[in-house]
């Protein structure tokens, strides 16, 4: 269940990436409509982050290449931005929320040039969108996970790129700021922005997203939501666990077995 | 990260003589691109061993400079007759000295101590350096992954700051040693770590804290009649404690309660 469209804003082709010779994703094969809310699905270990990684030229493939927006990356770095996992930097680093969403300004900035005020209003403008303008001068430290979250997502908005690769934004944050992230990330989609995002939870998936890509070390699947989270896709991808636990579910049902014994 | 300075003031050691066997003598720029080059090796080693090796980077550090600060040992003592250079000199350094090596042109005008030039080319080297590439040094040290996918050289900038520490380190080692060096790395920014949260007055208020101790240190060892770098180290370390017992917003004894994040 690989499907492909016409003009896609990424096109990935036989892509394998290994660490230490052994490989974590086999030959991928994908392509993803412009404007849309893209799903990366499937279990821990599975390669989702590496999948954007290496699509991002942050890892280096073993085989295979990439296109985005029909170019190699390195002629449309300008217009792809990335949200890495929260976890991933030290938040006890001495810079502010603002010196951190500022950040985003950086690559349209040359090596001698300062940002500039048209600069700092976009920055301003980008916390402002994640409603965390009152934040602007508190410490990184200082801020919780779901501020935290909120602070990357700012840094890439500020940068008004066209793509955006974005590592679980919605690991360890609160139901406030998911609902809010996710809203954010239907307004970028209204704009034409494409929005790759990895996800772990199922249950919400058929509602954020609009484009699921299933993986497993190989790619399961790859189409319209709809078409692609299905009961079947779904087993392949998680292998035995959700066998298990659905033919549980069958058995209750089928045999009216008292889920907890009756008193 | 903050070993790294260590590392490489010991494994310059083995550059330091061989640029001497080289070229005989005891110029500055020869020993300064010999060490230099040690230098780099150093970081390229640890990066190397920890990167494609596994090795846990402190584990890499110890591994590398050890080795390198070995081997320096070992030229050092087999030359010892041929070369000019002992091992307390290289590893105590002796600020006393340093009024005592002038540089004289050959019409004989003296242009004062020769380290004095040496090390306000590097420190002006280092500002422009820091001057220049501030956002991104800022960056990469923050998130590297994300400066990597807008299109910045990580492997670059780190080897460029790499650099920026071998030279001052090579730099300055020879006059003051390379446990003042260390000292001098390590402690005025972990102070001001604890004194600041923001980068730029982090930095300012290192270099601050640095002359402090240099000034204090000094009228410390005239009083004891001790040694000066001893004095100079000393004060560094005790900077740090005040800082991490009064510091205002992280100092054990005077912390404010912290700000509670608020719930949007």
């Amino acid at each position: 269940m690989i499907l492909h469209v016409e003009n896609p804003v990424v096109e990935v082709h036989d892509l394998t990436v290994s660490y230490d010779r052994k490989p974590v994703l086999w030959g991928v094969d994908l392509t993803l409509p412009a404007g849309s809310l893209v799903g990366v699905i499937g279990p821990n270990g599975a390669g989702k982050s590496t999948l954007i990684k290496a699509v991002m030229d942050l890892l280096s493939a073993g085989s295979g290449y990439v296109r985005i927006f029909g170019k190699p990356i390195e002629e449309v770095r300008n217009r792809i931005s990335y949200v890495p996992q929260r976890e991933s930097v030290d938040w006890d680093f001495p810079a502010s929320v603002f010196d951190v969403v500022l950040m985003g300004r950086y690559g349209k900035l040359g090596l001698f040039s300062r940002p500039r005020k048209a600069d700092k209003d976009a920055a301003m403008e980008a916390l402002e969108k994640v409603n965390m303008q009152a934040f602007a001068k508190r410490q990184i430290s200082q801020l919780s996970g779901g501020q935290q979250q909120r602070v990357f997502l700012a840094r890439a908005l500020a940068q008004n790129a066209d793509i955006y690769f974005m590592d679980e934004p919605f690991a360890g944050v609160d139901i406030a700021t998911e609902t809010a992230i996710i809203e954010l990330l239907r307004t970028m989609r209204e704009q034409g922005k494409t929005v790759v995002v990895v996800h772990h939870d199922l249950q919400s998936a058929a509602e954020y997203f609009d484009w699921v890509v299933l993986l497993n070390m190989r790619l399961v699947a790859s189409g319209p939501t709809e078409k692609v989270l299905t009961q079947e896709l779904l087993e392949h991808t998680y292998g035995g666990r959700l066998t298990v636990l659905t033919k549980v579910g069958d058995l209750l049902r089928k045999q009216q077995f008292p889920a907890r014994e009756k008193k | 990260m903050a070993m790294v300075g260590d590392a490489i003031s010991h494994a310059v050691l083995p550059g330091i003589v061989i640029a001497f066997l080289v070229t005989g003598s005891r110029e500055s720029v020869p020993m300064l691109i010999g060490a230099g080059t040690l230098g780099l090796l150093t970081t390229f080693l640890i990066e190397f061993f920890h990167r494609y090796a596994r090795v846990q980077s402190d584990a890499a550090i110890g591994v590398t400079f050890t080795w390198l600060f070995a081997i320096g040992i070992i030229l050092l003592s087999v030359f010892a007759g041929q070369v000019d250079l002992d091992q307390d000199c290289v590893l105590y350094g002796e600020i006393a000295y340093v009024p005592l090596d002038i540089w004289l042109t050959d019409s004989g005008y003296n242009f004062g101590p020769r380290t004095i030039w040496t090390l306000s080319v590097v420190a002006l080297l280092i500002t422009a350096f820091i001057f220049v590439g501030y956002k991104e040094l800022f960056l990469t040290a923050f998130d590297p992954g994300y400066a990597a996918a807008i299109g910045l050289s990580t492997t670059a900038w780190y080897y460029a700051l790499m650099g920026a520490v071998s030279l001052t380190t090579v730099a300055s080692f020879e006059s003051v040693g390379a446990i003042l060096v260390v000292a001098f790395l390590v402690a005025p920014p972990a102070t001001a770590y604890l004194l600041t949260d923001d980068f730029r007055q982090m930095l300012l208020l290192s270099v601050g804290l640095g002359i402090l101790a240099s000034v204090a240190g000094y009228y410390l060892a005239v009083w004891l009649d001790g040694s000066i770098a001893g004095a100079i180290a000393t004060v560094t370390g005790l900077e740090f404690m005040l800082a991490l017992f009064f510091s205002p917003s992280r100092g054990l004894l005077l912390r404010r309660k912290q700000v509670q994040p608020v719930q949007l």
